[in-house]
């Protein structure tokens, strides 16, 4: 389905800004000095491993805590004091949140809408949210696409002007998930502003406006998904087997090379700049061959994972 | 008040379709009533002050019905809310928590007071169980007897951190009340010293007897179930958590 991004002029509102966020659990900061502001219309992706404190952030702004020190606005609402007000504004779907077994899906939204004065009908979204076939199935029987629609139909039945959503396509087949991303670019185009918390960055990169990158309770990259990955140089590995015994020094005292590894008799050389014609000189230069070379680039979720401080788990181009 | 409406709505169709907790609920102390009444002497006994033994017995049969919705059912049913997370849903939403507690209340109180006519009308037809004789005093027992146990299903629920706790501490309590109810040793063959903690004790079954039987039940355990309503709702309401 395609869509239009939306433009974001400078003099965009902010509707939520957070600076300074603080919260500790016991002895350790779960979020640590964390700034950011979104923009009225956009989806803005939080994106980190688990444990960096995403989760904690978004539910400081929802209001479900108390952050220990700075300052949360949204809709230039405090979420702790103004927390009654704001319910009525933020539509919020929880990680590992569920329903009574026995609730139906049209219960569900009647009774949600119930609680707000100017709901939306419950039969029009669950028509647009693709569970009008499934308005009289007892949560206990839907599968896990449709408690995650389900759960986000609930997050906007009161026409809410910001939907946060945690982890939502958590546990969701392909197909499933290619189908919540669709409804999360639909949501966008009500015009309401989305907070998109996910580990995935193939996720963030399809949806979001912006990202905010966490490791350990801090943002340490905020920008639009290509920004994040130009932040990171990219990165080559060679992959070679040495015609004859080498030593790693010779190839590690090289400006390009980042790391050695061997995995048998294959050695593995990771670094950035001229890393081919700098390893390849040095080989000739002690008259060793590089068998089976292979040249493998960094792919988009390397940069997430390099960004976050783990090493790269798999190289998706491989170029030979 | 549309909530309110829309809530009571949901949460008794959520009950209904879950016919083994209403029907033992509603239907298990005329079946008691019935077994026990085709068991034993249905002579008036001089012992019992020229009562007969069933007279006496009867009006304990609603514990089990109070016992079950209001320290089983109830606070489990809330425990396994929070547990799954609903109530941290809810909390996220304009919904107020006192508004779902009253929801449960309101179900589980028409339910007993369906209990209650029933046990009645079979008692009545079965064994001529005459009516309740002070029909406003028993309706007042009834009534502070049954909001004094939900009160304390209704803490339970609040404090119990999941499912599993809420039922360990509620099957030992419901065994604690039923037994001092009346329901399996009649209260005539109970030690006097247990015969009164019963009488103050939720749901405080002597005030339900001497009400059916005719004299106007006494103030102070009347007094002792409004007092328990009170102070435990308000504890209940006061510690409740989302989470």
């Amino acid at each position: 389905m395609p869509f239009a991004r939306t433009v974001r002029d400078a003099g965009a509102m902010n509707v939520i800004e957070v600076s300074d966020l603080t919260k500790r659990y016991g002895d350790r900061a779960a979020v640590d000095g964390v700034s950011f502001s979104v923009e009225e219309g956009e989806i803005f992706g939080i994106l980190g491993p688990n444990g960096a404190g995403k989760t904690t952030t978004v539910e400081s702004i929802a209001g479900l805590r108390t952050p220990d020190s700075g300052t949360i606005r949204v809709l230039g609402l405090d979420p702790h004091r103004d927390r009654q007000r704001l319910r009525t504004l933020v539509g919020v779907q929880l990680q590992e949140s569920e329903l009574p077994d026995r609730m139906t899906v049209r219960e569900a939204l009647e009774l949600f809408a119930s609680f707000y004065d100017n709901p939306a009908d419950p039969h029009t979204l669950m028509d647009e949210l693709g569970l009008g076939e499934k308005r009289d199935t007892a949560y206990r029987h839907l599968s896990g696409g449709q408690k995650q629609r389900l759960s986000i139909a609930l997050a906007l039945v009161g026409q809410p002007r910001i939907a946060v959503l945690d982890e939502l396509s958590t546990g969701l087949d392909p197909q499933a998930r290619r189908d919540t991303w669709d409804l999360i670019e639909s949501i966008r185009r009500r015009g309401v502003t989305v907070l998109l918390v996910t580990h995935l960055m193939e996720e963030a990169e399809r949806l979001a406006d912006r990202v905010a990158v966490f490791r350990d309770g801090r943002v340490i990259a905020l920008d639009t998904p290509a920004g994040v990955v130009s932040l990171v140089e990219p990165e080559q590995r060679l992959r070679f087997r040495p015609s004859a015994p080498i030593e790693d020094r010779l190839l590690t005292d090289l400006p390009e090379v980042r790391s050695v590894q061997r995995a048998g008799q294959t050695l593995v050389v990771t670094g950035t700049g001229n890393l081919i014609g700098a390893v390849t000189a040095t080989l000739a230069r002690h008259e060793v061959i590089a068998n089976d070379l292979r040249i493998e680039q960094a792919s988009l979720d390397d940069a997430y994972l390099a960004l976050t401080g783990n090493r790269p788990a798999r190289f998706a181009k491989e170029l030979s | 008040m549309k909530e309110m409406r829309t809530l009571i709505a949901i949460e008794a169709k959520l009950l209904f379709r879950d016919p083994i907790t209403w029907l033992a609920a509603i239907a298990l102390p005329s079946v008691v009533l019935l077994i026990f009444g085709s068991v034993f002497s249905p002579e008036p006994d001089p012992a019992l002050g020229g009562q007969r033994w069933i007279d006496l017995f009867v009006p304990s049969l609603l514990v089990i019905t109070l016992g079950t919705l209001g320290i089983q059912t109830l606070p489990i049913r809330l425990a396994s809310y929070r547990e799954k997370g609903v109530l941290r849903r809810l909390s996220t939403t304009p919904a107020h928590p006192a508004r779902l507690l009253i929801a449960q209340l309101v179900i589980y109180g028409v339910t007993s007071v369906i209990a209650l006519v029933l046990l009645i009308a079979v008692g009545h037809v079965a064994f001529a169980i005459p009516l309740p004789r002070d029909p406003l005093g028993y309706l007042v027992a009834f009534l502070l007897g049954m909001t004094s146990l939900f009160a304390i299903g209704l803490l339970l629920a609040a404090v119990a951190p999941s499912n599993r706790a809420a039922t360990s501490i509620a099957i030992p309590m419901f065994f604690v009340v039923m037994f001092l109810g009346g329901v399996y040793l009649p209260r005539v063959m109970l030690p006097d010293v247990l015969r009164r903690i019963g009488d103050f004790t939720p749901p405080g079954v002597q005030g339900l007897q001497d009400a059916w039987l005719g004299t106007a039940p006494q103030l102070a355990p009347l007094l002792g179930m409004a007092i328990v309503t009170v102070v435990l709702g308000a504890l209940a309401v006061r510690t409740f958590r989302w989470e």
